[in-house]
């Protein structure tokens, strides 16, 4: 499988397909950003942005609960963190009285200090901030057989709840008189965007990894006025930008996650003047 | 407990009723109903029997605590008290009633790429709104549509639609499949009256041709009156009810809605 993979991408024009790592950080992009919009695309719907972004965040908790437990991959931790982090928040939701803003905000703030101070105990934050920024060019081979895994798991899930998330963020009210259990969808849905934002996390970088997910599907929503338009177009322009910024990052040397958020941002834009365009005309 | 003995319906509803319905007169059953937030009671001891193809119309003050009745209704708030549906007249064999519900909003806003054949397509299929569309859907759609006046509104967007458009669309929705019972809840946003009537008129149509039981919160007393059966005043608890013209004429009524005492006949 991979070796026809880097014979395929080998046919490619430019000077980067002559290496391993790019051809490798490729196939990263192509599996990680279609999923990323879809994720973006049920992540508006709901308004979940916050929950995303914080979910992010957390990811330094997660790194920091590996290293007292004496790991040293912090990958592990990381995915158990999150789906705790995803969990605790769907309970609280259900059961306290306080808005879900707030509770997503003192959560977030309270895991990032505590990732933090964990971290810089003597001093040693530096050794994480890879973690920040992100590093796709060193993507393994064993990495993309758990990413190309989790893509299709986590593609497949979201397609298969796609219409019951969509009822419940339409009206959560109108969702229960239709049998829908808006609370485990909703919970599934909350576990599974922290799964994949922290697979990610790595090679995107926790600063940036949240706009990968909206960018795209917020350009789509400017562009398309059906339900399928809006999921396709997000699809097509994510992994567009996705592999635009992996080889502007190459021939610019610059950090590829935030890159490729930086064209995504650009067709944000160029998807609003669309939208202006076409209202006036 | 209360049956749905001595409903008379008149022989066109029954005519029109599903198969398991043909031996009897079925009903809906609320019995016993609160709803507490916190130390507070918004719903105190509601009984409730709807029969078959009645409508009736919940009335009373804002924060009376008609549209909390509803949402526990749908399943939305957890309640005391029991909701039953019985198919014949039996309390025996009581379900768990089939609901078709009617919000007062929908959380889609006006940009927002949902068109209504989108939203159908997520309400009666499980097949992803994302993907290529599987045949069948869009007829049953349309189907649906023509049913309340609205089959020109498939392709539109949700977001696009005025406040009356909305609410045949959602009906058409609560219709598909066939419930046990209609719960709509008026919206709040401003809709001529003559709207109003028209609409109220194609609940009415629709609660006879499908012998439904239709429980509605409305503002618009004069186009409900002439459309319901019962008017069921509420004030947390329930204060009076019957007949639409009868019910505004009881002074508990009034005073619960703010209107000065009846004036007198004689």
């Amino acid at each position: 499988m991979m070796n026809f993979w880097h014979t395929l991408v080998q046919q490619l024009p430019g000077d980067w397909t002559q290496y391993a790592f790019m051809r490798q950080a490729l196939l990263a992009v192509v599996l990680m950003t279609p999923v990323c919009a879809l994720l973006g695309c049920v992540v508006i719907n709901k308004q979940m942005a916050f929950f995303s972004d914080a979910v992010g965040h957390s990811a330094l908790t997660g790194i920091a609960c590996g290293v007292l437990l004496g790991l040293t991959e912090p990958r592990p931790a990381m995915l158990l963190f999150a789906v705790l982090f995803a969990l605790s928040i769907s309970i609280c939701r259900r059961y306290a009285a306080a808005s879900l803003d707030t509770i997503i905000g003192l959560a977030m703030a309270c895991s990032v200090a505590l990732g933090v101070v964990v971290l810089s105990r003597q001093g040693g934050f530096q050794r994480y901030t890879n973690f920040l920024v992100g590093d796709i060019l060193t993507v393994t081979t064993a990495e993309l057989r758990l990413l190309a895994l989790l893509s299709v798991v986590v593609g497949a899930v979201i397609l298969a709840l796609f219409n019951r998330i969509f009822l419940t963020s339409v009206s959560t009210a109108l969702a229960i008189s239709r049998g829908v259990p808006v609370w485990l969808v909703e919970t599934i849905l909350a576990v599974v965007v922290a799964l994949f934002v922290m697979i990610c996390i790595p090679w995107i970088g926790l600063l940036v990894i949240n706009s990968l997910l909206l960018l795209p599907a917020a350009a789509a929503r400017n562009l398309a006025r059906t339900t399928r338009g809006y999921v396709l177009w997000a699809v097509g322009l994510g992994s567009a930008s996705g592999v635009a910024g992996l080889l502007l990052s190459y021939y610019l040397a610059t950090a590829t996650g935030a890159t490729i958020v930086l064209i995504a941002a650009g067709v944000f834009a160029v998807s609003l003047l669309v939208r202006r365009w076409r209202a006036a005309a | 407990m209360a049956t749905c003995a001595g409903a008379a319906l008149p022989v066109a509803h029954q005519a029109k009723s599903r198969a398991h319905r043909a031996g009897g007169v079925c009903c809906v059953q609320v019995h016993d109903l609160s709803v507490r937030f916190g130390a507070h009671w918004a719903v105190q001891h509601v009984d409730l029997h709807v029969h078959c193809g009645e409508m009736v119309t919940l009335i009373g003050p804002n924060g009376a605590g008609k549209t909390t009745l509803l949402r526990a209704l749908v399943g939305e708030i957890p309640y005391q008290g029991t909701f039953r549906f019985e198919a014949v007249h039996d309390a025996a064999h009581a379900t768990t009633p089939r609901v078709g519900y009617v919000p007062q909003q929908v959380a889609v806003d006006k940009t927002a790429p949902v068109t209504v054949l989108d939203l159908f397509c997520a309400a009666v299929s499980a097949w992803p709104v994302c993907l290529a569309r599987r045949a069948g859907v869009r007829a049953q759609a349309a189907a649906a549509l023509a049913q309340v006046d609205a089959q020109a509104l498939l392709a539109a967007r949700v977001g696009a639609l005025s406040g009356g458009q909305l609410q045949r669309v959602l009906l058409a929705l609560a219709l598909t499949p066939v419930p046990d019972i209609v719960l709509l809840d008026e919206p709040l946003t401003a809709m001529d009256h003559a709207g109003v009537q028209a609409f109220y008129r194609t609940v009415s149509r629709l609660r006879e041709q499908f012998d439904l039981s239709v429980i509605m919160v409305s503002h618009d007393l004069a186009a409900a009156a002439a459309v319901s059966d019962r008017f069921i005043c509420l004030q947390q608890r329930i204060v009076g009810q019957g007949p639409p013209h009868e019910v505004l004429t009881e002074p508990a009524v009034r005073a619960a809605l703010g209107l000065p005492p009846a004036p007198s006949l004689a």
